[in-house]
This record gives structure tokens, C-alpha cells and sequence, in this order.
């Protein structure tokens, strides 16, 4: 500190609580509108202080969802967001790994034509292309699976480059050992390079996972069958189904659950995802 | 590029090991985007029975449509005010935030998890807030005479979603912001001081001007996530509506090519969009190349 102003100190201090005020307020609201009962959003604004009916909501919308309005219970599509996100994450960092190895540790023809194909990635987001891609989803026979909702996410160039980036900073003395050991490519890949990379693919993991759980437009494209809807897709059903005014209680209730796993997430791994996240960009 | 001094030497095994990579983004990215392209430049009859080659008639009829140059500037607005409003209030926290000693990682934690709400979910909840019959805000906005409708209004449709959207951007800026300000000698600092530079003075001269690589890579960015990640916040809330108020690009490509089957004009549409996506890429690579030779 250069110098000591007090006053300043104190509006500083204003300035952060009335922003952590701002940012936690939208979910502040939506813990508490999810306590309530139905009749309570009939009387006009909603109440700021939790009701009595937490229990009765969560446990509604958890195993019976809208059933009487065709929709699945929210237990299945947390379970759905949950194996897209781990699918999705564990994929990336397997494609991305093996990419950065063969780029890093070989000399092959075409070696950079095919870092600029995984470079390509980067500039085709699915937003950009969403009817031919469907169709390519849609012949190949993958709507309303797994496998539509995961592989095509897959490829990543931002994890591939991440990796390439940390597999150049590993000393040439640990390959030339390993040589020396006797070791293969594999076994090297295996027993050397995948060990030292377990931070990296830990702050990986946690980015990836995010970014797999969130998917929107993707879930919303190759699902029509409701097995196969994820949560926050879901929850847009929900809002917009009806004709009439959405079942607020219920509709919280169900944005609580889809929001609070990546939630937790970054907040149990903060460490791990401040790394992920500046590091990716690099 | 450059390898390792020491490689292997094998001649399939990085062909191997590069096919899944590679793979998908042939199947998945580079065939729909050639797709893209091709249909771009064809015109199907209304009752999908013959199709023609069209050239470039596509984008012609595109910007002749005075709905796609109305989405276009709805678009520009939206991606504008988002950019400045997640950008300077996230500036603002990190400058406060690097103030503190002891409450700084508080701080932070309350201030990073937003990340991880999924557009489309950041937009639900200010929906809630601002839904005219039930929502907090308007009833405050009542008491100060103003009525607040975003089902109607289309001005007030755009508030709602550029919100939304900045919401949940702000966690992301303020990390790179705090990072860039941690990384600015302290020593300079107190050389302005001494110098007798006051506080605003020493911002603006000198912390300012050295957080602008930062500031440049948000930009692009923010922009990036305004005009593609945000589909969400627009397609569970307002729907493009209404009368066409928050009718973004990406949301337009989406409705014409599954709602209206528009596909030759989808296609034209998104082969715009990635030439905007490329152009931004491209900016953005520039940019890290300039700060390594720093």
C-alpha cells in the first residue's frame, strides 16, 4: 500500500460488498422463491425470505419433474447433464493428450497441417454451424444417444494446446533417461509424461466438466427423445412450455440443481480452475 | 514449430495417436462447415423438391432483408453494451480487490463462481427478477414510476438480456483483470507516488495503460461470448422477442434453419458468422503473438 488512506480503504470495501451483493442476488432469489408454496407467487411480488416448503419442492421436481406435462423427472436429467459432462471432459483431455504427444514428441510429414486441422476447431463453434452439423449428427444415426451428445464436443484445440504447452517445458533429460531405461513411446506417455501432467489435467478436468455441463444449444439440436434431456436445457421446457405462468416454485427449485453442481465445482477446486482457466488462454 | 531436441522415431505411431483428434474435427467441424458453404450457394423450391445453384444470391437476398440488417444492428448493440457493462464493473472489482490483504481470496470467491452458471440458466433467474407480475425489480421500478414490461417493451427486453449475459461474464474478466493488475510492478507505482501522482492520476497514467494488453484480449473475448455463447440467455428468455428486439445473429441461424427451414439462407447466415468467428480468432492470435515478443 503507498498510502494510507482510510476513507478509501472503506469506500473500497463498499464498492465489493455491493457487488458480491449484485452477483449473489440472482441465486440468493432463486433459493428463496424455490422454498415457497405455488400460491404464493398469486399474491403479486415475491417474498425475500424463505418459506416452508423446500423439502415438498425439491423432492417434487427431483423424482416427478412435470410428468402430467410430458416432461422427465429433474433426477434423470441431472443424471444425463452429469455422464455429458464427465464423458466430455474425460474425452477432451484423452483426444487432447495423445494429440500433444504425437505433436511434441515426434517428427512426422504433415506434422503441422494437422496442428492447424485441431487449430481449426477453435474457429467453427457449433453456433456458427448448426443445421449442417445436425445433419451430419442426424445421418450418422446419432441422434438421442450419448454419443451424439459427447463426440462431436470432443475435439479441442484448447486443451491440445494447452498440453503441448506443458509437455514442452518437460526436460529433454527425462525423455533421454527413459530412452536409456529402455522405455517406448507408450511406456514413456504411460509412466512419465501422463504422471507429470496430473495438475494440468486436474485444472482440465474442472474447466471441461464446467463447459460440458452448461451445453445448451448442443443437448437442445440431438435431443427430441425427453430419456435423453439435460438440465439446463430442460429448464428452458419448463419456462416456456406452458401457456401460462410458469410454475415458479418448481421451475427454481430446478435451476438450484442445475446450477449448484459446477458451482460446487469451482468452489471446492477454486485453486484448480483459476489455473485451468488463465492457463488455457496462454 | 518446434519439437523436442530428442523425438521418437516411429513411422504410424503419431498417425495414431492423432486420429481421434483429427477425426472428429473432419467429420464434426470441417465437413458441416464445407456443407455450410455449398448450401449456402443453393436454393431449394418451397416444397424441398428441386434444388439449384444460386451463386451468390443467397447473401444478396440476405442484406437485402431489411430483418437480417435490423438483426445485425440488434446484434451489435447487444454484443456492445454486454462487452462494457461485464468489462467495466469487473475492472472496477479487480481494482478494489487488489487493494486488499487479508480479504482479497474472500473477495475472489464470492466474486468467481458465476462461471459456472450456464447461460441459458443466468438468464432464468433475471427473468424471474424482472418478470413483470412477480419479479422484485419491477415492483421497485413501480415505486419510482416507472413500468417495467420486457414482454412488450423492446428496449426493456434488451436491459434484461444484456444483464443476463454480463452477469455471468463478469467472474471471467475480473480473473484475467486481477491477474494482469498483479503482475504490474509495485515499484512503478510508488515512484508516481512519490512524484505526487494521487490515486485517479495514477491510474489512469500508469496502471491503465499497462493492463491494455488484458483489456484488448477481453474485448475479443467478451465480443466472441456476446455474439455465439449467448444463444442461451436468448432462447430460454425472450425468444428473440419481442417484435424482433432481441433477435441476435446466432438465435436468426437457429430459427431459420429449424423453425421457418430456411436452409439456403441458414446456410449464407452462418457461413457469415464463421468468417466473424475467423476474423476475431485471427485478432486474437495476433495479439498473443505481440505480447510473447514483448
Amino acid at each position: 500500500m503507498v498510502e494510507n488512506d482510510r476513507w478509501g480503504l472503506l469506500l473500497a470495501h463498499l464498492i465489493l460488498i455491493l457487488g458480491v451483493a449484485v452477483v449473489v442476488f440472482p441465486v440468493y432469489v432463486a433459493i428463496i422463491a424455490s422454498t415457497h408454496a405455488p400460491g404464493t407467487f398469486l399474491q403479486g411480488v415475491m417474498p425475500l425470505l424463505p418459506g416452508s416448503h423446500a423439502v415438498e419442492n425439491y423432492r417434487s421436481v427431483i423424482f416427478e419433474g412435470r410428468s402430467n406435462a410430458g416432461a422427465p423427472p429433474i433426477g434423470l436429467m441431472l443424471w444425463n447433464s452429469f455422464v455429458m459432462a464427465v464423458l466430455i471432459a474425460v474425452g477432451k483431455i484423452a483426444v487432447s493428450l495423445l494429440s500433444a504427444f504425437a505433436i511434441v514428441y515426434f517428427r512426422f510429414p504433415f506434422r503441422i497441417f494437422f496442428f492447424w486441422v485441431i487449430f481449426l476447431t477453435l474457429m467453427l463453434p457449433v453456433e456458427v454451424r448448426i443445421v449442417p452439423t445436425y445433419q451430419v449428427v442426424a445421418n450418422l444415426g446419432m441422434l438421442n444417444s450419448y454419443a451424439g451428445l459427447t463426440v462431436p464436443l470432443i475435439a479441442s484445440a484448447t486443451a491440445t494446446f494447452l498440453f503441448r504447452q506443458f509437455f514442452m517445458t518437460v526436460p529433454e533429460e527425462m525423455l533421454e533417461a527413459a530412452r536409456v531405461d529402455g522405455a517406448g513411446p507408450w511406456r514413456f506417455f504411460k509412466d512419465i509424461l501422463v504422471p507429470l501432467s496430473i495438475t494440468n489435467i486436474a485444472a482440465m478436468f474442472v474447466i471441461m466438466f464446467i463447459y460440458g455441463w452448461n451445453q445448451y444449444l448442443w443437448p437442445l439440436l440431438v435431443t427430441t427423445d425427453d430419456r435423453y434431456y439435460t438440465i439446463v436445457m430442460g429448464i428452458q421446457r419448463m419456462v416456456t412450455g406452458a401457456d401460462s405462468e410458469p410454475l415458479w416454485h418448481l421451475v427454481m427449485a430446478t435451476v438450484v440443481l442445475a446450477a449448484l453442481p459446477p458451482i460446487l465445482v469451482i468452489l471446492f477446486m477454486q485453486r484448480l480452475f483459476v489455473k485451468g482457466l488463465t492457463e488455457t488462454e496462454k | 514449430m518446434q519439437t523436442k531436441r530428442m523425438t521418437f522415431s516411429s513411422g504410424w505411431l503419431p498417425y495414431l495417436l492423432l486420429a481421434p483428434q483429427v477425426a472428429i474435427t473432419l467429420v464434426f467441424f470441417v465437413w458441416p462447415a464445407s456443407q455450410a458453404l455449398w448450401q449456402s450457394m443453393l436454393r431449394q423450391d418451397p416444397f424441398g423438391l428441386r434444388t439449384t445453384f444460386v451463386w451468390f444470391r443467397n447473401f444478396q437476398r440476405l442484406f437485402d432483408d431489411p430483418h437480417y440488417l435490423i438483426s445485425l444492428k440488434t446484434t451489435a448493440i447487444f454484443s456492445l453494451a454486454t462487452t462494457v457493462l461485464a468489462m467495466s464493473l469487473s475492472l472496477l472489482f479487480a481494482v478494489m480487490v487488489n487493494r486488499m490483504i487479508r480479504s482479497r481470496d474472500a473477495y475472489t470467491t464470492f466474486l468467481v463462481w458465476p462461471y459456472a452458471v450456464a447461460p441459458a440458466i443466468a438468464g432464468v433467474l433475471w427473468w424471474f427478477i424482472f418478470n413483470p407480475s412477480v419479479g422484485i425489480l419491477p415492483y421497485m421500478l413501480r415505486g419510482l414510476g416507472i413500468d417495467w414490461n420486457h414482454r412488450l417493451n423492446g428496449n426493456d427486453a434488451m436491459i434484461l438480456v444484456v444483464v443476463a449475459a454480463a452477469w455471468k461474464q463478469i467472474s471471467y474478466n475480473f480473473l484475467f483483470f486481477l491477474a494482469g493488475l498483479q503482475s504490474i510492478p509495485q515499484s512503478l507505482i510508488e515512484a508516481a507516488a512519490i512524484d505526487g501522482a494521487g490515486r485517479f492520476k495514477r491510474f489512469w497514467t500508469i496502471v491503465f495503460p499497462l493492463l491494455s494488453p488484458t483489456t484488448f484480449f477481453l474485448l475479443v473475448v467478451n465480443i466472441v461470448y456476446a455474439m455465439f455463447d449467448t444463444f442461451g440467455v436468448i432462447h430460454a428468455t425472450t425468444e428473440g422477442g419481442p417484435a424482433q428486439a432481441t433477435h441476435i445473429l446466432v438465435y436468426k441461424v437457429f430459427r431459420d434453419g429449424f423453425v421457418n427451414n430456411n436452409l439456403g439462407s441458414s446456410a449464407a447466415q452462418s457461413v457469415i458468422l464463421m468468417a466473424i468467428v475467423i476474423v476475431l480468432t485471427v485478432v486474437q492470435f495476433r495479439w498473443i503473438e505481440r505480447r510473447v515478443n514483448y
